[in-house]
């Protein structure tokens, strides 16, 4: 098909909604009585969920069912840690682990017989007990989506799916009866702020944007997702990229812009072919490109695929890269909005921001603005991992308190003989949040205040088997390695703090040191050009706030409470601790230990490679 | 043109065969005059070639009609570039948040030690090229390996041996 019309756009999605009726729990079409959603994003790609589908495909073939039951390939559905993953409906039932050799007994028993498949169920961590229907699962049921509203829901490589969940409305609303102005008005009413670190108000960043004079003007997405820890980015990108190239086109009529581009990771090549298909299906629509829907509008969109360089994430850097350059920072002003890619005015957004727009369009400013706190509007997606039970994205209005997303979503730290320690927000720019501020709510402030910021929504719980010391030397170390050098406080200032820290988790550490990181860590915070090297010391600011008796115990006793650092280790196990349980002997690599029944263990130490594990197995911290 | 630029002027290597230098010159015939193509244009030569050492660089840089110097700035800039020629298999293990604080450190020291070679090298034999990366966007199942264009899930160091001995 070519070109299509209003007309056609809804056409399309009364169609395409029945035929998508079953998943919302209605009777659907034709003869179709059953849709299997099996994920296939990165995750689920990895623990071989492409191999389910095929073999799903071939069972359903096999015992002539292609007519009623239909098998979807989705993007990334959130439960990555139980993938591959898969929803059925209209029952929406959640099966979990999914291997190709449950495929037979599934259709069987699931497809044919009616009876969900008890052992491939969802078993919940806390009270052992399955739970079916994906609705009554803690992980899902707490969250409220938005900006991941289509994720398990469609299938993302194709267009007409999208349309038929409401897709395209809010751009066609936008090009058919809105002027740039009240678009950009509609997104200042909703309160959007960037989610891809500085949450700068989004509709003001437009409006300086569309007041810049100039012929050509860029809208830029940012799929560089920098942060080490946060995969909401490619999650939306694989599950449906649809929304961002939506949301950029609405940008477009506001701005006056007729080219964008999507600046992506080259690590995430499924999301770049996933986007690139969605380009090319919205441009055989007619619904990127010229004359779009009819409306005279032209925008034209391409992907710029990055090589590898953190600084490339800052939007002057980013800019400079598709020129391309080196990706260094310059100073600001001249702010993009004024002179950005080519010296043109420019808004960059990121990919989560971007996809609120066309809902945001669609369902009005006041809708998204009625959702969180005074200042903090809307939904955020955080990137749950670590320590934690539940591991994936959760996507929860602001708002909600850092407790509810690590207990109740995430269901609290799954080794028993563990403490939950401190939340790590904000990546390498953010900070540590230690349990006696866990009720700060999912608020811009509310998390600065608490010592970390909001970042792009990695959120790594940790428990009391990590060092703190360790943790600000990581991301000293990811700073430092990433620095594109342009500025001496960022380049050797974060140089001197990587190798105090290093110094210090080898037990080298002096008193002196830490007040040295302090003076450091505020030059570089002063100095800096750009936003790696102002926010690269926060972490270990940070950990020096909440966890100074840590360093201290480094720096002075030599120790490292959370036995972590293996320079502070002796590798001895302590008798009166060790409960002769044995479980480190038969886990060590290299048969280092020795151990007898009702005998306490002993560790040769000729032999140990100082590989942790048994310290990571023993319940009773006996080895230390 | 910097120092170290013009220290390392050498001949064509001998694992650059002509059909990849024809490759590239087509490569850059179709990027020739287009503002911001020399990324992409250094990604897709590498691709060809596995790497991209100096005399590449002069190549593209002769064919897209700019100076040496920024092909080497650009090159060295990006780490997703290497001017080293890579082992049969690429090893990159996740060093992300995520990862670090399941175990991801724990298995590089692991492959280390068994390859032999420290992260960021080859080994003597080229089978395998160690490197570490800032995460993968799979941070829901780590940690994660990745070997050539496989992702593999929850590695931990007790089988990360195994894994790659399966890459001959
Ligand atoms: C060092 C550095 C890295 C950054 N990396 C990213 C990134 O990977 N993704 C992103 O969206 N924003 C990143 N940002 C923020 C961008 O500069 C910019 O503020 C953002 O993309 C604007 O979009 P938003 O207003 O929708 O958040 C980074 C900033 C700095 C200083
Ligand atoms: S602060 Fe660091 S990353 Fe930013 S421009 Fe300066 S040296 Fe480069
Ligand atoms: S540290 Fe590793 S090698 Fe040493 S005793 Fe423990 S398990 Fe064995
Ligand atoms: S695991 Fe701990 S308690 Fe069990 S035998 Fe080893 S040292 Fe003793
Ligand atoms: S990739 Fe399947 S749930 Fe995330
Ligand atoms: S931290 Fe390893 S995949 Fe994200």
């Amino acid at each position: 098909m070519s070109q299509i019309s209003i007309n056609d756009l809804a056409e399309i999605q009364q169609r395409s909604q029945q035929a998508q009726a079953l998943r919302h729990g209605q009777a659907g079409v034709g003869t179709q009585r059953m849709h299997l959603l099996v994920c296939g994003g990165t995750g689920c790609q990895a623990a071989g969920s492409i191999a389910v589908i095929d073999a799903l495909r071939a069972e359903i073939a096999k015992q002539g069912l292609e007519e009623e039951v239909a098998v979807v390939e989705t993007g990334c559905n959130g439960f990555c840690a139980l993938g591959p993953v898969m929803v059925t409906y209209p029952e929406g039932i959640f099966y979990v682990n999914l291997e190709e050799t449950d495929v037979a007994e599934l259709v069987e028993s699931h497809c044919m017989g009616g009876e969900p498949v008890e052992r491939l169920l969802y078993k919940d961590p806390g009270t052992k007990k399955r739970i079916p229907h994906m609705r009554d699962i803690p992980f899902f049921a707490l969250q409220r989506l938005i900006a991941l509203k289509n994720r398990s829901m469609l299938d993302a490589e194709s267009i007409d799916e999208y349309i038929g969940q409401g897709g395209y409305q809010g751009m066609a609303k936008a090009l058919k009866q809105m002027s740039p102005e009240d678009i950009v008005a509609e997104v200042k009413k909703s309160g959007l702020r960037g989610r891809g670190g500085a949450g700068f108000p989004t509709g003001m960043k437009w409006e300086f944007c569309q007041k810049a004079t100039g012929d050509t003007k860029f809208v830029l997405c940012n799929a560089d997702e920098g942060d080490p820890g946060a995969f909401m980015d490619r999650s939306i990108l694989e599950a449906d990229p649809h929304a961002v190239v939506e949301g950029m086109v609405i940008a477009a009529k506001a701005i006056g812009s007729h080219f964008g581009y999507v600046y992506c990771r080259a690590e995430y090549p499924l999301a770049v072919h996933r986007l690139q298909l969605a380009i090319d299906q919205a441009k055989e629509y007619g619904l990127l490109g010229d004359d779009i829907l009819g409306t005279g509008f032209s925008f034209d969109l391409q992907i710029y695929q990055g090589a590898g360089a953190f600084v490339c994430g800052e939007e002057t850097a980013l800019m400079r890269s598709i020129e391309g350059k080196r990706g260094m920072p310059r100073p600001r002003p001249p702010f993009p909005a004024q002179a950005g890619l080519w010296n043109k005015p420019t808004i960059l957004n990121n990919v989560e921001t971007w996809a609120n727009i066309p809902q945001i369009i669609s369902n009005g400013g006041d809708w998204y603005a009625s959702i969180g706190t005074e200042r903090s509007k809307g939904t955020k997606v955080f990137a749950l991992t670590g320590h934690v039970n539940n591991i994936g994205l959760v996507e929860v209005p602001m708002g909600t308190p850092l407790r509810t997303i690590i207990y109740d979503i995430g269901e609290g730290i799954p080794k028993k003989h563990r403490k939950f320690k401190a939340v790590q927000l904000g990546g390498p720019s953010g900070g540590c949040i230690p349990e006696e501020h866990l009720d700060t709510i999912c608020d811009y402030e509310a998390i600065v205040k608490a010592g970390a910021i909001m970042g792009s929504g990695g959120m790594i719980v940790m428990d009391d088997s990590t060092c703190m010391v360790d943790m600000a030397r990581f991301f000293m170390d990811f700073v430092q390695d990433e620095s594109c050098g342009k500025c001496t406080p960022c380049r050797e200032g974060t140089r001197r703090m990587l190798q105090i820290l290093e110094r210090i988790t080898e037990g080298k550490g002096e008193p002196e040191d830490i007040d040295t990181l302090e003076e450091l860590a505020e030059m570089i915070q002063e100095a800096s050009l750009c936003g790696l090297g102002q926010t690269g010391p926060n972490p270990v600011l940070s950990t020096l706030r909440y966890f100074r008796d840590e360093y201290m115990a480094h720096v002075v006793d030599k120790k490292c409470p959370a036995r972590s650092c293996v320079a502070l280790l002796e590798f001895k196990v302590d008798v009166d601790k060790c409960k002769k349980c044995g479980l480190c002997f038969k886990n060590c690599p290299v048969d280092a230990i020795a151990w007898k029944k009702k005998e306490p263990a002993v560790i040769d130490l000729d032999k140990c490679i100082k590989c942790k594990t048994c310290i990571e197995n023993c319940k009773y911290d006996a080895i230390y | 043109m910097s120092l170290a630029y013009d220290l390392t002027q050498v001949s064509m290597p001998e694992d650059v065969t002509s059909e990849m230098l024809t490759r590239i010159d087509e490569i850059c015939a179709a990027h020739r005059g287009k503002p911001g193509a020399l990324i992409p244009v250094l990604q897709k030569c590498q691709e060809v070639v596995g790497y991209l050492p100096v005399p590449v660089q002069e190549r593209i840089a002769d064919k897209l009609g700019v100076p040496g110097h920024e092909v080497y700035g650009v090159t060295t800039f990006y780490s997703f570039f290497s001017m080293e020629p890579r082992g049969r298999h690429v090893i990159r293990v996740c060093m992300g948040t995520a990862c670090y604080v399941r175990g991801g450190k724990e298995v590089l020291e692991r492959l280390e030690r068994h390859l032999n070679t420290p992260v960021d090298t080859t080994t003597e034999d080229r089978r395998f090229t160690l490197e570490q990366v800032r995460c993968l966007g799979a941070c829901g199942v780590a940690p994660v390996v990745v070997a050539d264009l496989d992702t593999h899930r929850k590695v931990m160091a007790d089988k990360i041996v195994e894994l790659v001995e399966n890459y001959e």
